[in-house]
């Protein structure tokens, strides 16, 4: 068991996820993480799937995935294969705002983003090794929200999607 | 075609079935579908319409058209239940690689989501089932999707196409100008074969001392019969058929050796962890082909030919993986191969044909006691029938007997749910096979089980004066569950038992020519009356209750603990 990002390049068609989703589904596997959104080229999304199972199944999954008809082409890489990253929300009381908590921003590179009368909103982006660290200790400072985004990532091979599509 | 005229949305559904030539329609009408009905009435001399007797079943006659012809099969229903009742077949369609364009109606745009009437997400529901599926909302989107619908149900690995289609969409006014599809850039059809593939192979080939082929549908499917033939005749390699495969090869060839799986002949299983090259053509590993896949050909280098590349190291781990179209990789396999023959080889695999007629087909054919078998009857009909006779059957006992004694001798003779085993699949399958050609021997060889699951198209084939010839098989029992309950399950005979109606007057009812066999000596000239009939006719033949079918691989058992007994 090995944790895999797997990428779709798609056209953007109503049920698109749906289809691939299904893929996951009927073979018991558990999606860690996923994102969509628009490419850098129009009419063409990517979807970040991260999943964490055996290299023979994640081979079996995007080859299915590929066989979509709508699917451009889906690749996977381990982690050593790609650079990404993650972001997180945390949202603290403003009461419990103190000197301690500023060395905590300032050692996690942490920003805040909001800042309302009852509560500020704290914004780390990183792994989820990095970002779980903050939450931990957040949890005490009377931590009212947290979110985490999937993994968006890049892979470190040199290939374009305008070679994809050609 | 051009038209500058507006028409409405249902007008250019039946003008782009026309445009894609497609000739006759199985389907259900509807309130959702209604509009194309209405258009239908005025296009009756260009495309036929078949009212089925259930959605069910206009899928299944959509498989059996598409299956003997080569064709799409074409199929209408409303929306709602109308849908639903098409979604077995569309699975069936899917695991047996079959062509379909399924058009169902559904509710108006407004309406989606609000649990409209008959409102059913048929688009999510048939997501898993369909080689691809659109919702069409706009009449400007409507040609379109049926040229792509087309056009993705029949190139690469052929499937099923859903198109579901809105009220307003089908009523409203559009322009008809239609273009076929010849490809997009998410979906790339052919591909080149690899060279390096085929040099591979070739070498792997040479130096084989016991190669062995095994065929599947993939060889109909491509139209690759000749190439395979020619591959075998030169090479002299062994060659055994899948359930699908069958007449892709005529059994005659001299290579031809039997049939693969759970039930098929002994040799052609129990060799296969003997050989060692395994050429594998246009099939797919299925476990009721592999048994257990940790001690399947382990032995073997295994070479794949094969369309799909998911299918590729999927179940069985490769040598060579052979990926793209088979009619080229066949016959560039063919060019590279050096002339050759294995009769020692192949004599093993008549060897254990030997036995296994002693052992099996001896009692199923020419049977010592007094009840009737299965296996004679389908060896009476190999007597009788045509060379091109199309052999459609469900799915069960019967459908294993019918397979292992029916005599193939052409190309798309061999109709049947072979993936998803779909019991109620013969009856309707039949009937389209036989609306593709009114002419062709048709036989429909069913269970008594399976024909009560869809016998309401006993309606369709009187109404359309099919002449299929209908064979059923009746044990009074489900006789594959029954047969694994006396071998698994001690015999506990668990709501397996059949009360039946009487089938002749069922038959006689839809005013179906009927015939009873009970005994032995009636049965030669009842088969030679059925064939020569001309209409469609009902022939019921009472079998040995308990027979079971053998040999047999029982789940969970490699190939070579294949059983004979």
């Amino acid at each position: 068991m090995k944790r895999y990002t797997i990428f779709v390049i798609t056209e953007n068609f109503i049920g698109i996820l749906n289809r691939i989703t299904i893929i996951f589904t009927r073979r018991g596997i558990n999606i860690d993480a996923l994102t969509a959104s628009e490419s850098s080229v129009d009419g063409i999304h990517r979807i970040t799937i991260e999943v964490t199972t055996s290299e023979e199944m994640v081979v079996h999954l995007v080859n299915q995935i590929e066989k979509i008809i709508d699917v451009i082409k889906a690749f996977y890489h381990e982690d050593s294969g790609v650079v990404y990253q993650e972001i997180a929300l945390y949202k603290i009381p403003v009461a419990r705002l103190d000197g301690s908590l500023e060395k905590i921003i300032r050692q996690h590179h942490a920003k805040i983003i909001s800042a309302e009368q009852e509560f500020v909103v704290l914004e780390v982006a990183g792994h989820k090794e990095q970002t779980q660290e903050l939450l931990e200790i957040l949890k005490g400072y009377g931590l009212l929200e947290f979110a985490r985004s999937g993994r968006v990532a890049v892979a470190k091979r040199m290939r374009t999607i305008d070679q994809y599509l050609s | 075609m051009k038209e500058e005229s507006m028409i409405r949305g249902a007008d250019i559904v039946v003008q782009s079935l026309i445009a894609e030539q497609a000739e006759i329609i199985f389907g259900y009408p509807g309130g959702a579908i209604m509009p194309v009905y209405d258009a239908l009435y005025d296009y009756h001399e260009q495309i036929k319409h078949v009212l089925t007797r259930h959605e069910q079943g206009a899928i299944h006659a959509a498989q059996g058209y598409a299956r003997v012809s080569g064709k799409v099969g074409v199929c209408l229903a409303t929306s709602g239940p109308g849908a639903t009742n098409l979604i077995t077949g569309l699975a069936d369609a899917q695991i047996d690689s079959t062509p379909l364009v399924c058009i169902t109606g559904q509710v108006a745009a407004h309406l989606l989501g609000t649990d409209a009437f008959q409102e059913t997400d048929v688009v999510g529901i048939s997501m898993p089932g369909t080689k691809w599926n659109i919702q069409v909302r706009r009449v400007e989107d409507i040609a379109p999707a049926i040229a792509k619908g087309f056009y993705i149900a029949r190139s690469g690995r052929p499937g099923p196409v859903l198109i579901d289609i809105t009220k307003n969409a089908q009523v409203d006014f559009g322009q008809m100008n239609y273009t076929p599809c010849l490809g997009f850039r998410s979906y790339k059809v052919h591909q080149p074969i690899d060279p390096n593939a085929i040099q591979k192979a070739s070498e792997l080939i040479k130096q084989a001392k016991r190669p062995y082929l095994l065929f599947g549908q993939g060889v109909v499917l491509g139209k690759a019969e000749t190439e395979l033939k020619f591959f075998l005749d030169k090479t002299g390699i062994p060659a055994a058929s899948t359930l699908l495969g069958s007449g892709a090869l005529s059994e005659d060839h001299p290579n031809y050796v039997g049939k693969l799986g759970m039930h098929g002949n002994y040799a052609p299983n129990l060799l296969t962890n003997q050989c060692d090259v395994l050429i594998a053509v246009g099939m797919r590993f299925d476990d009721r082909v592999t048994g257990d896949l940790k001690r399947y050909a382990k032995q073997a280098k295994v070479i794949h030919l094969e369309l799909d590349a998911a299918e590729i190291n999927k179940n069985v781990k490769v040598e060579v993986g052979v990926l793209g179209d088979c009619k080229e990789s066949l016959s560039m396999l063919t060019e590279a191969v050096e002339q050759g023959s294995h009769p020692e080889w192949l004599g093993k695999f008549r060897e254990l044909e030997q036995m296994e007629k002693e052992a099996v087909m001896q009692h199923d054919i020419t049977p010592t006691k007094v009840g009737l078998t299965m296996g004679e009857v389908i060896s009476q009909i190999n007597r009788y029938k045509a060379d091109d006779a199309v052999l459609v059957t469900d799915v069960g006992q019967h459908q294993m007997i019918a397979w292992r004694y029916f005599h193939y001798k052409k190309t798309r003779t061999q109709i049947t749910s072979g993936g998803l085993g779909t019991m109620g699949f013969a009856l309707p399958a039949a009937l389209g096979a036989q609306l593709h050609d009114y002419s062709r021997q048709v036989i429909c060889v069913v269970g008594d089980g399976g024909i009560q699951m869809t016998i309401q198209e006993l309606g369709a084939i009187m109404q359309t004066k099919a002449p299929v010839k209908i064979v059923l098989l009746n044990n009074n029992y489900l006789g594959m569950v029954r047969q694994w309950q006396q071998m698994f399950f001690d015999k506990r005979y668990s709501f397996t038992e059949l009360d039946n109606p009487d089938f002749i007057k069922l038959a006689e009812a839809y005013g179906i020519k009927a015939q009873k066999v009970t005994e032995r000596n009636t049965l030669t000239e009842s088969i030679e009356d059925m064939l020569i009939h001309d209409g469609p006719y009902f022939l019921e033949v009472v079998v040995e209750k308990e027979d079971n079918v053998f040999p047999m691989i029982a789940t969970g058992c490699s190939v070579e603990e294949v059983r004979l007994s």
